[in-house]
């Protein structure tokens, strides 16, 4: 039950916003000690464990081609095709990028796109363009919601692809279990709650750009 | 055989160069506070195997320290202004575009023909890695491309990639922290006390109410682990295999399936998924670093009840 403390030192420390590195060290340390391990264990433990998981920063290797092409201008001409599009409002450029997103996930592409070469030197630029003029604070929104909508689309596609991770551990965990499940059992009924996470996420896009719009009401 | 160890090696390169870098920056007030942790992180890339456990622990526990008593600043290396980039975009237009292409369609291309590509019978690209090595080329030819084409400085990717790892700082090395607390977690048991507590407060006598703990517990205990992998063998061995499966009859494979999309809207809500809710915060220079939990929570919390609703309507057949 103790162990339990560090997940309290988890939500505190977040809560609190201290720096989240020391947070998740000290959870470590906290829980560690909690199940009997000594200090050197746990700091062994966890170099182990974070040694094992780099692979989880390689992503960061995309950054100097995301940087150099930011450098000759590629933000401003994300924002200067936007403009060329009378059609275009940042809620429908952002529903357009959640359909794809969703449909490249379920076709197993999750790689194909993300937060540090899609969104911010791409889509981000995009949907503020469109929907310009926009307050600092709306802009902080467009920029949230541009992160938000990639990310949704992830999740709520990629549960369609027959051997992505989560679906291989659910056949793995089910089989020890004694069930036995295809994967495309699985991603089939994945299905249902993509086209509902479309719906609701969709809706909800086209209503910010009603949020972002100057009211009509308050210029007459 | 191309595995991870190359690009491990060109990762700590990178990171090794953003750390010379940043100690030359007299930009940046907190210039060797950077040096320092950029170059502790191209170590752990470079030189991670031959630590040792505790070793790595020590390294962690430097990075930890150094960001969190302050001690990162921004960079600030040379780049073209605003008015610059408009004209620069007028110039080159949409071939901006095609590097940036480059990248979806070289990973593409590599994680559905590294597994196939064999000399004498060996694989030539480790074929579990097939994707990280996809993107770790594409990552490197785009950069390389982008240069040569608009004719950048030689040394313009090494000092446009500090300037946007800057931008991020430690939120960088969060989700590997947060991956490594996960084991951490799992050594000391954390997950299986949630799952034993999950089990003592879920009612058993009503279908609906089985479900519903199920798919809230999910989402639960993905916020609280920041994974939703972590929370589906506790909560499923607890509650739905007795439960939801075995009492009431729900067909494994729609339980399944939706119960782990009920931990994905527990994702989209937890700061512990570092990558996908505080990494972009950071990279698109929010004020509030939970602002992109803020624009999911609606979705995330909408999405949880509509796969209660679904999984009630679909796991049972009559």
């Amino acid at each position: 039950m103790l162990t339990l403390l560090g997940v309290a030192v988890i939500v505190l420390g977040f809560a609190l916003r201290f720096n989240p590195l020391l947070v998740v060290v000290a959870a470590a340390m906290t829980s560690g000690l909690a199940a009997g391990l000594t200090p050197v264990e746990v700091l062994a433990a966890f170099g182990k464990a974070f040694n094992t998981n780099r692979y989880v920063s390689v992503a960061w290797l995309v950054l100097p081609a995301i940087g150099v092409l930011e450098r000759a201008g590629l933000r401003e001409q994300a924002r200067r095709t936007i403009r060329g599009l009378r059609a275009a409002t940042a809620g429908r450029i952002l529903l357009a990028y959640l359909a794809l997103r969703q449909v490249a996930a379920a076709l197993g592409l999750t790689q194909v796109a993300g937060q540090a070469q899609t969104v911010r030197p791409l889509l981000a630029p995009m949907a503020e363009a469109a929907a310009e003029p926009l307050s600092d604070d709306q802009r902080q929104k467009v920029r949230a919601m541009s992160a938000a909508t990639d990310n949704i689309g992830l999740f709520f596609g990629e549960d369609i692809f027959l051997a992505i991770g989560s679906i291989l551990l659910i056949v793995g965990f089910l089989d020890q279990s004694g069930i036995t499940v295809e994967p495309l059992a699985l991603s089939v009924w994945a299905i249902p709650t993509a086209i509902a996470a479309f719906l609701i996420h969709g809706a909800r896009l086209l209503m910010f750009d009603r949020r972002l719009t100057p009211k009509a009401g308050d210029a007459a | 055989m191309i595995g991870l160890p190359l690009v491990y090696l060109l990762s700590g390169l990178m990171f090794a160069a953003f750390g010379v870098l940043s100690a030359a920056d007299r930009e940046n007030p907190k210039r060797f506070g950077n040096a320092a942790f950029w170059g502790l992180f191209a170590l752990s890339f470079l030189a991670g195997d031959h630590l040792g456990d505790l070793g790595n622990g020590v390294l962690v526990l430097c990075l930890a320290l150094i960001a969190g008593t302050g001690q990162i600043g921004v960079g600030a290396p040379k780049t073209t202004s605003p008015g610059e980039r408009e004209s620069l975009a007028a110039t080159h237009g949409v071939k901006l575009y095609a590097p940036a292409l480059v990248i979806p369609v070289l990973v593409l291309a590599g994680s559905l023909t590294f597994k196939h590509l064999t000399v004498q019978g060996a694989h030539l690209v480790d074929p579990k890695q097939a994707t990280l090595i996809a993107l770790a080329l594409a990552a490197l030819v785009a950069a390389v491309l982008s240069q040569i084409m608009f004719k950048q400085p030689a040394i313009a990717p090494v000092q446009e990639g500090r300037r946007l790892m800057d931008l991020v700082g430690w939120a960088a090395l969060l989700p590997q922290m947060l991956a490594a607390l996960g084991a951490v977690f799992a050594l000391a048991g954390v997950g299986k006390t949630i799952g034993e507590i999950a089990v003592m407060i879920t009612p058993v006598d009503s279908r609906f109410a089985a479900v519903t703990a199920y798919c809230l517990g999910m989402a639960i205990f993905t916020v609280m682990m920041g994974n939703a992998f972590a929370a589906f063998p506790v909560m499923t061995g607890g509650i739905a295999l007795p439960l939801v499966i075995g009492r009431f009859g729900g067909d494994p494979a729609v339980v399944c399936a939706i119960g782990m999309l009920s931990g994905f809207c527990g994702t989209l809500l937890t700061p512990l998924a570092a990558n996908f809710n505080l990494v972009p915060a950071a990279l698109l220079q929010l004020k509030d670093r939970y602002a992109v939990i803020r624009a999911q929570a609606p979705t995330a919390v909408l999405m949880l009840i509509v796969n209660v609703i679904l999984m009630n309507a679909l796991a049972f057949h009559p």
